[in-house]
């Protein structure tokens, strides 16, 4: 069980469609014999990575090793890999047997011949029809489809179907068996059981699985190795409990599982305060650094109040099944409790977090920083946005002219049309406003993650998917388009290095 | 006075006027065609016309010169349109419905005036029309039929689910292959349709030939001369004759584009 050699290899692979990228620097390496998942949201790569492993996408660059060989050129039917389809796509004007069969029919090997001098020859042989029918029919056992030969794949339920397609591409014996969202389409129970077959079918088969999905459960239940994907970027390779427990960032945080995310700043060795107050922790980062702290609802622990670290109101108690769960008012955060005890809302309750269950990571973004350019209006250009600012702060103790030029301490005149700067704004200096041309620059809200006491969302414009993040105070949906609104005394302008002094 | 006001009537009285309809002009017009074909000019029921049919050379030879030219086309239709409605329906083209609306567009200018032109042309090449008067008859009615034989392949070539041909190369096939397992036999419904509509029509068409002065008869110049030499008799019978090869041709084609699976079998 225990093969560590790679089967394939992704290096550096990048994907664009027209000026969409798809996929950015995707390396990873995937050893043989494991259950790999890549996971992620709709829309961030996922499948568009599985296409080109199977040959149905060429990368634009990178490159695709297959034991050491690169295939990122080869066409889908050159590539011992096989597939299995969101929807199926098994064939409707052939019956099962013949649907499964399709691969082998096509499949030529090598055998050894005697031609009609006697001498033996090594020749491409299709199959005989008795090695097709053994190895339809021990497919068809393995999904448990036995007897189904003769049915019209129409007749079959979307549970059969999918048996159907699993059997025709693993009856080709691939190296890789790619799955793409192949549960999708199935309900809840079935879906359930089809998880454990797979898992079961994958250890019996030997071979290696890479599965695409955007169910967070899915992935955690039946992977080997996880690869969380975001917006065509890698955001964590680690074995299911890792990435649970040690996300590396909130987007992951977020995704995997529920959490309550947090802005934190380091206090002292091991010491982390978030939520106003201060926490023992076990992770190190550097004193008086701001960090994301991400708490799992199930890793706090309802005690009196009084005692625990933090003294909330309870707001809402709903029954999961399993376990309650209970939001609590705590200051002006939120925070959401999973406990299988109950707790009356309106009361008010203690709350402890052990250590362990304080998970610290490295904030990724700090700041909004764009390079910019001073127009004609004094107005400014950054960001696929053009947004009115304070100029005279470029040079201090300057003022404008009635003419807009820029007259300097000293009294000289300076046109700053076309002087590049840096622009810097704070996460909470933006906000969104759903009328149009109302701020600035226009974009879509593609993240929108809950915070304690706020939302960081997100904004991507459309023409060069530039990036705002800002806290917000309200929920917003994901995929809304929005105007980003900037007082001007809010944008901080500093000059850049070599073409400041362009008159 | 209200119950005059109150006009409301169930399904069966609204079904009166259609099936007044349909027994006036299409039941009523078949049983005399039926009548005139099985009874001999003193009104005695004979098979004489029946018979008459199948002896005389004439009437056989232009069954058999109409089947001709209504096969030929029909293949000819296929084999220009098929590609172009390939073409058409993979092309990730912005513009492909311009395109195939320049092949339909044909359609909507006045039919006599389209075979005019086309016989200006081809006598501008042939010199004298009649010395080809099969191949003429061919382009004409090709010209005339081609979009029949697009739209309906166009529709279910576009229909065809893009992740079953690539589920076809993943599983091994080649581009030839995937085209003959997969693409061929899941268009054969269209490829029906289009067939059905060039065919029935090119067996009677005679106009074009009339207007490439091809003199040759076929199954509606056929009926025309009989109705034109007071024989309504004979023509009548002809025409029963056509109405039951049209009927089993139509029954033929609609069992296989009913049952898609079954498509497989006839190719």
């Amino acid at each position: 069980m225990s093969q560590t050699s790679t089967i394939i290899e992704l290096k550096d692979v990048c994907k664009s469609f027209d000026d969409t990228v798809a996929v950015e620097n995707f390396s990873l390496s995937i050893q043989k014999g494991e259950f790999v998942t890549f996971l992620g949201p709709s829309g961030c790569g996922k499948t568009t990575t599985l296409r080109m492993i199977a040959g149905f996408d060429i990368p634009t660059s990178g490159q695709i090793l297959l034991n050491g060989e690169d295939i990122s050129k080869l066409p889908p039917n050159k590539r011992p890999v096989n597939t299995v389809f969101q929807r199926y796509a098994l064939f409707p004007h052939l019956n099962v047997y013949e649907n499964i069969a399709f691969g082998l029919r096509l499949k030529k090997t090598e055998t050894e011949v005697t031609d009609r001098k006697g001498n033996k020859v090594r020749k491409l042989v299709h199959l005989s029809r008795r090695e097709i029918d053994e190895k339809v029919k021990r497919v068809l056992d393995i999904v448990d489809l036995e007897g189904f030969e003769k049915r019209s794949v129409s007749t079959l339920s979307g549970g059969q179907q999918q048996r159907v397609a699993i059997a025709r591409a693993i009856v080709n014996e691939p190296e890789i068996l790619l799955l793409d969202e192949p549960l999708g389409a199935l309900d809840l129970k079935m879906r359930k059981e089809m998880q454990i077959e797979l898992k079961e079918m994958h250890r019996r088969l030997g071979i290696t699985f890479i599965y695409v999905t955007h169910d967070q459960e899915e992935a955690l239940t039946m992977s080997d190795k996880i690869v969380v994907i975001n917006d065509g970027e890698i955001q964590q390779v680690g074995t299911p409990t890792d990435i649970y427990n040690e996300p590396v960032n909130t987007f992951v945080a977020d995704f995997i599982g529920e959490s309550n995310i947090f802005n934190g700043m380091m206090t002292g060795k091991l010491r982390v305060k978030f939520c106003g107050t201060e926490f023992a922790c076990l992770d190190d980062y550097e004193i008086n650094q701001y960090v994301d702290v991400v708490v799992r609802p199930e890793d706090i622990i309802i005690c009196k109040p009084g005692e625990g670290q933090l003294k909330g109101k309870v707001l809402s108690t709903v029954f999961k099944g399993v376990h309650y769960e209970i939001t609590v008012e705590v200051g002006r955060f939120e925070i959401v409790i999973q406990s299988t005890a109950y707790a009356e809302p309106g009361s008010l309750i203690g709350m402890k977090i052990e250590p362990d269950g304080i998970h610290i990571m490295e904030k990724v973004y700090t700041e909004n920083k764009y390079d910019g350019v001073i127009t004609k209006r004094n107005t400014v250009e950054f960001g696929d946005g053009e947004f009115g600012c304070d100029v005279t702060q470029l040079y201090p103790g300057s003022h404008l002219d009635e003419e807009g030029y820029l007259i300097t301490a000293s009294g000289e005149k300076l046109d700053l049309t076309g002087t590049e700067v840096t622009v810097e704004v704070g996460f909470r200096d933006i906000t969104m406003s759903d009328e149009e041309g109302a701020g600035g620059a226009e974009g879509n809200i593609i993240s929108m993650i809950y915070q304690g006491d706020h939302y960081r969302s997100i904004v991507r414009t459309e023409e060069n998917e530039e990036d705002y993040v800002l806290a917000c105070p309200d929920l917003w949906n994901t995929g809304d388009k929005v105007s980003l609104v900037i007082p001007a005394d809010k944008i901080k302008l500093t000059l850049k290095p070599v073409a400041g002094e362009k008159k | 006075m209200t119950g005059a006001l109150k006009l409301r009537f169930n399904r069966k009285q609204l079904c009166i006027p259609y099936v007044a309809f349909l027994v006036l002009f299409v039941i009523c017009p078949l049983l005399v065609v039926v009548y005139y074909a099985f009874t001999s000019g003193t009104g005695s029921i004979t098979i004489e016309n029946f018979v008459n049919f199948f002896t005389n050379t004439n009437t056989l030879g232009t069954l058999l010169y109409s089947i001709a030219i209504s096969v030929v086309t029909t293949a000819v239709c296929l084999v220009i349109a098929y590609p172009v409605a390939y073409v058409l329906a993979r092309s990730r083209l912005k513009k492909k419905y311009v395109l195939l609306m320049l092949f339909v567009l044909p359609m909507w200018i006045n039919f006599t005036l389209r075979i005019t032109a086309l016989k200006e042309i081809l006598s501008s090449i042939e010199g004298n029309l009649s010395a080809y008067p099969f191949l003429n008859t061919v382009t004409g009615m090709t010209y005339d039929f081609l979009p029949f034989m697009i739209l309906p392949l166009y529709t279910s070539l576009s229909k065809l689910d893009k992740s079953l041909t690539e589920a076809a190369e993943d599983l091994g096939a080649n581009g030839f292959t995937v085209f003959m397992r997969v693409i061929l036999p899941l268009s054969v419904p269209g490829i029906i349709s289009g067939v059905t509509m060039v065919l029935l029509p090119s067996m009677t068409n005679y106009v074009v030939l009339d207007m490439l002065y091809n003199s040759t008869y076929i199954m509606g110049s056929l009926i025309g001369s009989y109705f034109a030499a007071y024989d309504w008799h004979g023509g009548s019978m002809i025409s029963l004759i056509l109405l039951i090869i049209i009927f089993v041709i139509t029954l033929a084609t609609n069992r296989f584009s009913d049952d898609e699976t079954s498509g497989r079998a006839m190719l």
